[in-house]
């Protein structure tokens, strides 16, 4: 299991490196930094000098480790935008969508799960065929015309919740909640349900599959031979053994939640990551593009360690084996 | 002809077609899309984004049935700007399928060469095309989507974009979708290229090329088809973001996309429609692809059978 989780981290840096790569090319060699950083009426001695002092005259690979070591550090450079470190505009905004993606995720699994159970276990009820048809639906419509029908339903029509915006939030140490006030909550239910809807519909749909597939198998039916109630034959034996490709999903969408945070945040006017980088990208504002870039891969790579680990505890058959290979589809 | 014609008629695929009334409507609703958008300049009432066409006392009508206000010249209403919103979304549409179809062909060229020559030739320009497929798929597809144009954006100027802004969104979509196709092709090559009749061609003396072409693509038309299917609709729903982010196709000429986006900046003072109908064309368009997609893949899949 060591050897294990050492080869699966050697791999996340591997990855992290490339993606540092990618970064430090756009960083470096799209745009100019200098043109940045100074005026107009500079002359080319004084460009260069500044170039000399920056150290961009050094070799590339130099400059990579430089870049790097500062990116560890949190510091990323100044945004051609708005010229503030875009470290500390990624810190400002992030808490933002990290609450959003979290309601989004917790309201997909919380709903999704439940709803996959039960049209796993009664696939011919006309429910299970309405939630089907749902579902369908939910995955050909874009993420932002979701957003966008829920305003006109209850901002503009019945103006029941907000439309735009993080609504009141406390300022605990630097972190922003929305969690602590009335207003807040409100804001956070139409993003996080327009977030939420395409992850909800992917995992009834998986949890009902896998369902339908461990409910034909014989351990099932001996369970009931022995007895057991439905609920302990449906929850204990069934739904559990669905877990492992639910944790591969629930935690590869994590990620995807994260990401598609951005065209919900534009929806909703919602200040958080994902709209800064919109921005960047309209502005083509490198540095922001570069550091969010990397925020994301270490993401994609943290959640996709802990989900590794995951799998050791809902899987007893893999601890023995020192490590087999990964278990669950894609 | 007639004789390929009784073929096709007699074959799986057409039977398990015919016995899925759902997808005859699907297959029926997406031909319909497709032939009225490319008519569009033929079927359209109006030509909206001719300037010298519109009239701003035309703007804001509500839908005709829903509304006293509305005009039978404008069955769907206008926007603020006094364009139809029919027309509007003829013409949308047809930039929305353009650049579908664009980017999946652009993904699958690609997609289907590199699987081809990563699983043919095997080693390290396997494993370098292999890798880039790995820490691409890290990322969700429109974020690479993204990350193009924002490059292609510091690389040119911002009227030089505006110009080739189509074909630089139909290159950031397909670059974002080539991975499966690589993956699906490499596979059938690996499983493909032991076989006798393989190695029988490489003793006669063809080509790799050749080989590759005649020999092993045929075998993976399946699996290639049905990804096809369901990254058009992929690719549609990615053009229609883009452009909703503003990132996508310039206002000049409107996709779907750009239409919602438009009426997203007017729907706080209800007038609903210019929002709702191209957004509803976007679904019924993707939702009908998507079906279209799910039952291909159930033909093709000898397991289903």
């Amino acid at each position: 299991m060591l050897a294990f989780i050492l080869r699966r981290l050697l791999q996340s840096v591997a990855v992290l490196l490339t993606v540092g790569l990618v970064a430090f090319f756009l960083f470096r060699y799209v745009g100019d930094p200098i043109n940045a950083m100074v005026g107009q009426d500079t002359s080319m001695e004084e460009r260069e000098q500044l170039r000399e002092k920056l150290g961009l005259t050094e070799p590339a690979p130099i400059q990579f480790l430089r870049f790097i070591g500062n990116a560890v550090q949190g510091r990323f450079g100044l945004s051609y935008r708005t010229s503030e470190p875009v470290g500390r505009m990624i810190l400002e905004r992030l808490p933002a969508t990290l609450e959003l993606s979290f309601c989004a995720a917790m309201f997909a699994m919380l709903v999704g799960i439940p709803m996959g159970v039960y049209t796993g276990l009664y696939p011919r009820h006309w429910t299970s065929r309405l939630f089907q048809a749902v579902s369908l639906i939910g995955i050909s419509l874009p993420t932002f015309l979701i957003g966008i029908l829920l305003i006109l339903f209850f901002s503009v029509i019945l103006h029941w919740l907000p439309s735009f915006g993080r609504g009141e939030t406390v300022q605990i140490g630097w972190w922003t909640t929305n969690f602590l006030t009335v207003k807040g909550l409100e804001a956070l239910i139409l993003p996080s349900i327009t977030l939420g809807l395409f992850q909800l519909t992917l995992l009834m749909r998986l949890v009902r599959s896998e369902m339908l597939e461990v409910m034909r198998t014989d351990y099932i039916k001996f369970a009931r031979a022995r007895g057991l109630s439905n609920r302990a034959i449906n929850f204990g034996h069934a739904l559990k053994n669905t877990l492992v490709p639910v944790i591969t999903v629930t935690g590869l969408q994590l990620g995807a939640l994260i990401a598609f945070a951005l065209v919900t945040e534009t929806v909703f006017a919602w200040p958080g990551v994902g709209q800064l980088f919109i921005q960047s990208v309209q502005f083509s504002d490198i540095p922001v593009m570069a550091a969010y870039l990397m925020l994301i891969g270490l993401l994609f790579v943290l959640i996709n360690l802990i989900v590794d680990l995951l799998y050791f505890v809902v899987d007893p058959r893999l601890r023995g084996q020192g490590g087999a290979a990964r278990v669950g589809g894609h | 002809m007639s004789a390929w014609l009784s073929r096709a008629a007699d074959s799986d695929i057409w039977w398990s077609f015919k016995s899925s009334s759902l997808t005859v409507v699907a297959a029926a609703a997406t031909i319909f899309i497709i032939v009225v958008a490319f008519l569009s300049p033929l079927l359209a009432p109006h030509t909206p984004f001719d300037p010298a066409t519109l009239s701003l006392s035309d703007g804001l009508k509500p839908p005709v049935l829903l509304s006293a206000d509305g005009e039978w010249t404008f069955p769907l209403g206008t926007d603020d700007q006094g364009r139809d919103i029919l027309s509007s979304i003829m013409y949308g549409t047809r930039l929305s399928l353009v650049v579908g179809f664009a980017s999946v062909i652009v993904a699958m060229v690609l997609g289907i060469s590199l699987g081809l020559v990563s699983g043919y030739f095997g080693g390290t320009i396997d494993a370098v095309i292999m890798r880039i497929a790995d820490v691409q798929l890290t990322f969700p597809a429109i974020l690479v989507a993204l990350l193009i144009d924002g490059i292609v954006r510091g690389l040119i100027s911002v009227q030089r974009h505006d110009e080739i802004a189509i074909y630089v969104i139909v290159g950031a979509i397909g670059l974002s979708f080539w991975v499966q196709y690589a993956r699906t092709v490499r596979g059938s090559v690996l499983v493909e290229k032991n076989k006798e009749y393989v190695q029988a061609a490489r003793v006669i003396g063809l080509s790799p090329i050749l080989i590759m072409v005649r020999h092993v693509l045929p075998n993976v038309t399946g699996p290639v088809l049905v990804i096809a299917t369901i990254n058009l609709g992929l690719a549609i729903i990615s053009e229609a973001t883009l452009s909703f982010l503003g990132v996508g196709l310039p206002s000049t000429e409107p996709s779907l996309g750009t239409l919602i986006r438009l009426g997203n900046e007017v729907l706080q003072s209800g007038d609903w429609w210019i929002t709702v109908f191209p957004g509803v064309t976007l679904a019924a368009l993707v939702l009908a692809v998507n079906l279209l997609g799910d039952w291909l893949r159930d033909a093709l899949n000898p397991k289903l059978r």
